[in-house]
């Protein structure tokens, strides 16, 4: 079987992702060694946290470049997708610049909350990330922080304004949402990419 | 558009699923994996699971939960119940949980929200306060609702926002296990002066009560207990009849 790889670094989500991956009958690799990663046929890039220390903790560890590099199928989760775009406000941090794209807070405004906690639609284009999925199906996001639109939009969501909840481009693939905690329907993302 | 979220809550002791009637009273409702199984397949949008087991390996038993409870789910999940240090919620993430719920940790040590907030992103830290309203004026209590505060509702709810909190669950000890509804006017309130997401807890009884909730703008989701684990109410009837009433949900 081909071999899928997470990115283990101190992200806190990524004992969600292994469970999920398990439940889909996939034994990840789970490394943070740039060259092994490097020869994963996949990468998988969860997050949650904070931006700039995040950042900085990926580049400690060369995971930077292997990430800039890498020319096969890779999908950013959540704060995977923000480091994967250019910079981001959160700590004011250059980022990876995979996607030429700025990450800013939501604005605040009256009755907009933030974080954006739960259940939200993602409008998306045909793209086989989303093979099998319904149109406008719900996934579960918690952010701060958002991507905005561009021409590597490929699912678009609405909160308080329209964001870029799925951004692809070449071998790169990301998503704002969490798969891993999205149901049904976040396992057949999930299964999508691994059977890209 | 962010649809109101359904969140069964699991009580657990020993292992076991429990239920009290106004946090007294005991009684048994089945095994807590299985039931979140269960809700999560129904389309509940999130689990709570409260360890109330008093053990002085702690730390153990909500390590084994968390881990057990994410194995099976694919929705997110929260643990509380004696959440007490930044040690405690690193191994509840670690292991799976998605967040933590802190109650009389955070008041006893309000400065652990903060570092709690700093260590692991807001989006993890659930501020849980359990009030009841005394002479029109609505009081904190901890320990399991055994301890009145000094400290008013609406003023600890801001400053748990202040200090890092992602989000409030409120139950209203008043409303607790009574079937009667939620504690509309003070959910009301608390959520007008909230940035962060409110989840109202305490006195579902009936659908009708969850839609008034989501109605009055009260909160952006609603926890219940026995009526899901007695089947009552069940999620997937419960979400028809809100999406039937013009309520968005999942």
């Amino acid at each position: 079987m081909k071999e899928i790889a997470v990115i283990d670094y101190n992200a806190g989500n990524i004992q969600s992702v292994l469970f999920a991956l398990d439940r889909i009958g996939v034994k990840p690799l789970l490394s943070n060694d740039p060259d092994r990663l490097y020869h994963a046929e996949k990468i998988i890039f969860p997050g949650v946290g904070e931006a700039s220390t995040t950042m900085a903790h990926l580049k400690k560890h060369q995971l930077d470049t292997l990430i800039q590099s890498y020319n096969k199928p890779f999908l950013g989760i959540c704060l995977g997708l923000q480091l994967m775009c250019r910079h981001s406000e959160e700590g004011d941090v250059d980022c990876l610049n995979v996607f030429d794209l700025p990450v800013r807070r939501f604005p605040e405004k009256a009755g907009l909350k933030v974080p954006h906690m739960g259940w939200n639609t993602v409008s998306f284009n045909d793209h086989p990330l989303f093979k099998d999925i319904a149109q406008d199906s719900y996934f579960y996001f918690v952010h701060s922080f958002y991507a905005a639109q561009s021409e590597s939009t490929i699912g678009q969501t609405t909160y308080g304004l329209s964001f870029a909840s799925s951004i692809a481009r070449d071998n790169y693939m990301a998503t704002q949402f969490h798969p891993e905690k999205s149901g049904v329907v976040g396992q057949l993302l999930l299964n999508n990419f691994i059977n890209l | 558009m962010i649809a109101k979220r359904i969140i069964p809550c699991l009580d657990v002791k020993n292992g076991r699923t429990v239920k009290g009637v106004n946090f007294v009273d005991l009684i048994d409702a089945g095994d807590p994996v299985e039931l979140g199984m269960r809700y999560s397949e129904q389309g509940a949008d999130e689990l709570v699971f409260l360890d109330i087991t008093a053990t002085l390996e702690k730390r153990k038993t909500i390590a084994e939960l968390a881990r057990k409870v994410a194995e099976h789910i694919n929705i997110p999940f929260t643990i509380g119940g004696g959440i007490k240090s930044i040690e405690d919620i690193g191994v509840a993430l670690e292991h799976g949980a998605d967040k933590v719920a802190m109650n009389s940790a955070a008041v006893n040590h309000p400065d652990l929200i903060n570092e709690a907030s700093r260590a692991f992103g807001a989006q993890c830290i659930v501020v849980a306060v359990d009030a009841r309203e005394v002479d029109g004026k609505w009081f904190i209590h901890t320990a399991g609702g055994t301890k009145k505060t000094d400290l008013d509702l609406f003023e600890w709810a801001s400053e748990c926002e202040d200090r890092g909190a992602g989000e409030i669950l409120f139950t209203s000890m008043d409303h607790d296990g009574t079937k009667k509804g939620f504690a509309l006017e003070a959910l009301k309130k608390l959520n007008d002066q909230l940035g962060i997401p409110l989840i109202a807890s305490g006195g579902a009884g009936k659908k009708q009560h969850f839609l008034e909730l989501f109605e009055a703008g009260a909160a952006d989701a609603a926890l219940a207990a026995s009526i899901f684990h007695f089947n009552e109410v069940p999620v997937p009837d419960l979400k028809e009849y809100l999406i039937n009433h013009g309520v968005t949900v999942r």
